[in-house]
């Protein structure tokens, strides 16, 4: 057997998802109900700078964001529990965070899309708070990480358990209601600067961490047996890593509601094109994650132009879709 | 001659997994240099002794490493002195084989230290002994089971720890595969690497310098390979369903009707 499979170097493909971003952005600053033309007159133009400045940009460089912290998390899910199905969100993280913003919106009152920083940053932990309570409920329900099915489906319950709770708050503040309708939804259209500004902070912290523990990752991969004979401190860089997981996918869900798939697709397509420690791993997801979640608000901004459809609908779609195909592969792939 | 010296002794280790009694009251110890094989029917507690001894299980009883009680030893000491590969260790299709046996080398580096010269070294050694060297650049999940095996014997030979405890390292190997792990143990125990093996295969198990034959949780007997009573106490707990003969200079299980 002398097949060696298709193989990149990460750093190629780091430097090819980096320039697909910027393209992205420039894009995405680009695409809107006064094309480029808004984009053209912007530096004579009051009017034209603001849509590209206040609103386009913001909106393209927070999903590009988001989408990295998703990414990052999943890839972070699968090394953590050494299971490519584990997502961010099938952990019950982002039920947890969406139960946090309901929580936050129906006791403080407000918007879930407000743009002033410190609503944001306010939102941002109560959905940091809600998804590491919604990850520690899904293991403890699941006795720990060892048993696959039954993490999974511990993750399922949790999710729905506090999904529910967090219609029943909304249902119950009808004011919040509809803000948090487009919140679950998953949407990017509100992302303001200071999102972005605290989704790439929250982002440069979870990658240096993610990146300082991705041996232990590595490790981990060989069997918890083989990292502990090899002098890891399993258990103070489990918590570390739960709490990466969680603030990326809070940090992310309270910017941009429930944005679906990303973090279970972005890790798996960096796998079909290069395989590698998680180190690479990690980064590459971000920056996959962060193309997706662009490549999908674009889509979602220009398919029904001009209206656009709500980004986290598209991802559902399109991720699905791929899920389903990956699934299907593999099973060709094994019947072989 | 020195005096021989002491790699592992277990005094009184007692283990219990879910409140059920899996071990009682093991005590002996494993002099340094040898080769020592763990056999018993299934079901015996080999696995759980192993785990015990590498301090991946909580017990009652100590268990000493060098004269140094392992659990109050400091965790990267003591991943630098015991080596351990386990039985059917998950391993993620993703990562190259030349980095899963980077990973012995864990132990002897700093936090982000990048490999040195001589962790490359050690790991080209060791997958040059274990014949994987030719797939260094592949991912594990493109290798056999057997081929996946030896890439993962490698791993736990590039910690060039002095003490290997393996749990069925011959599982998926073919017999050519077999006898080059034999001369692998052969080659460590004569660099005075203590090498503990759980083996199911008797007639594996009798090439090694010493037997500890176990029988529910408790250790029976421990003596020589080459020793008649080791025999007898092997034919015993196998409800004397097998048989050991010499052929040539070598010791034979065979099975009786």
């Amino acid at each position: 057997m002398t097949h060696h499979g298709a193989r990149c170097s990460p750093v190629w493909v780091a430097l090819f998802l980096v320039s697909v971003c910027v393209l992205g952005v420039a894009l995405g600053s680009a695409v809107g109900s006064t094309g480029f033309e808004s984009w053209l007159n912007a530096w004579h133009d009051e009017v034209a700078w603001q849509i590209v400045w206040d609103i386009r940009l913001p909106r393209s460089v927070g999903a590009c964001a988001a989408g990295a912290l998703l990414g990052l998390a999943g890839a972070l899910a699968q090394g953590l529990f050494r299971n490519p199905l584990a997502d961010p969100y099938l952990l019950g993280s982002a039920s947890g965070a969406s139960l946090g913003v309901a929580v936050a919106l129906a006791l403080l009152g407000g918007d879930p899309f407000a743009t002033e920083f410190l609503v944001r940053l306010g939102l941002t932990g109560a959905a940091f708070v809600g998804a590491v309570l919604a990850v520690l409920l899904t293991l403890v329900l699941a006795r720990g990480v060892q048993h696959t099915l039954r993490l999974l489906l511990a993750g399922v319950i949790v999710g729905v358990v506090l999904g529910a709770l967090a219609s029943l708050i909304t249902l119950m503040r009808p004011d919040v209601l509809q803000g948090m309708q487009g919140f679950l939804l998953g949407s990017t259209s509100f992302i303001g600067w200071n999102a972005c500004v605290l989704m790439l902070a929250v982002l440069v912290l979870c990658a240096v961490v993610a990146f300082a523990l991705s041996r232990v990752l590595d490790a981990l991969s060989l069997g918890e047996a083989t990292a502990i004979s090899l002098g890891l401190p399993l258990a103070p860089v489990r918590v570390a890593l739960v709490g990466v997981l969680a603030l990326a996918t809070g940090a992310a869900v309270a910017q941009t509601g429930l944005v679906a798939f990303v973090g279970l697709a972005a890790p798996h397509l960096v796998r079909s094109i290069v395989k590698t420690q998680h180190n690479w791993m990690v980064l590459l997801s971000a920056l996959m994650g962060g193309a997706l979640l662009l490549a999908a608000d674009l889509l979602a901004r220009m398919l029904l132009s001009p209206q656009e459809m709500p980004v986290g609908v598209l991802t559902a779609v399109l991720g699905g879709g791929y899920l389903l195909w990956l699934m299907y592969r593999s099973q060709a792939a094994r019947t072989a | 001659m020195n005096a021989p010296l002491m790699a592992l002794r277990l005094r009184d280790v007692s283990v219990s997994l879910a409140g059920q009694a899996v071990l009682h009251d093991i005590d002996m110890s494993f002099l340094a240099g040898r080769w020592t094989s763990i056999v018993g029917p299934n079901g015996a507690g080999k696995s759980t002794l192993l785990k015990a001894m590498a301090g991946l299980l909580p017990v009652s009883g100590r268990v000493f490493l060098f004269h140094q009680e392992l659990m109050a030893m400091d965790r990267t000491q003591r991943a630098q002195q015991l080596s351990w590969l386990g039985q059917n260790e998950s391993a993620s299709d993703d990562l190259r084989v030349w980095d899963v046996v980077m990973l012995g080398r864990m132990p002897h580096q700093a936090w982000l230290a990048a490999p040195n010269v001589h962790d490359h070294a050690v790991v080209e050694t060791a997958l040059k002994a274990t014949q994987a060297w030719d797939w260094r650049e592949r991912s594990l999940g493109q290798l056999s089971g057997g081929e996946r095996q030896r890439v993962l014997l490698a791993r736990a030979m590039a910690v060039q720890a002095q003490v290997m405890l393996m749990d069925e390292p011959l599982a998926n190997l073919d017999p050519p595969h077999q006898v080059d792990w034999l001369e692998q143990v052969r080659c460590l125990t004569a660099q005075n690497t203590t090498v503990i093996s759980v083996l199911h295969e008797v007639g594996m198990a009798l090439h090694a310098d010493d037997l500890v034959v176990m029988q529910a949780g408790r250790v029976v007997h421990q003596g020589a390979c080459a020793d008649a009573q080791t025999h007898r106490a092997v034919e015993a707990v196998f409800d004397h369903r097998i048989a050991i003969h010499p052929v040539g200079d070598e010791w034979v299980a065979i099975p009786k009707r």
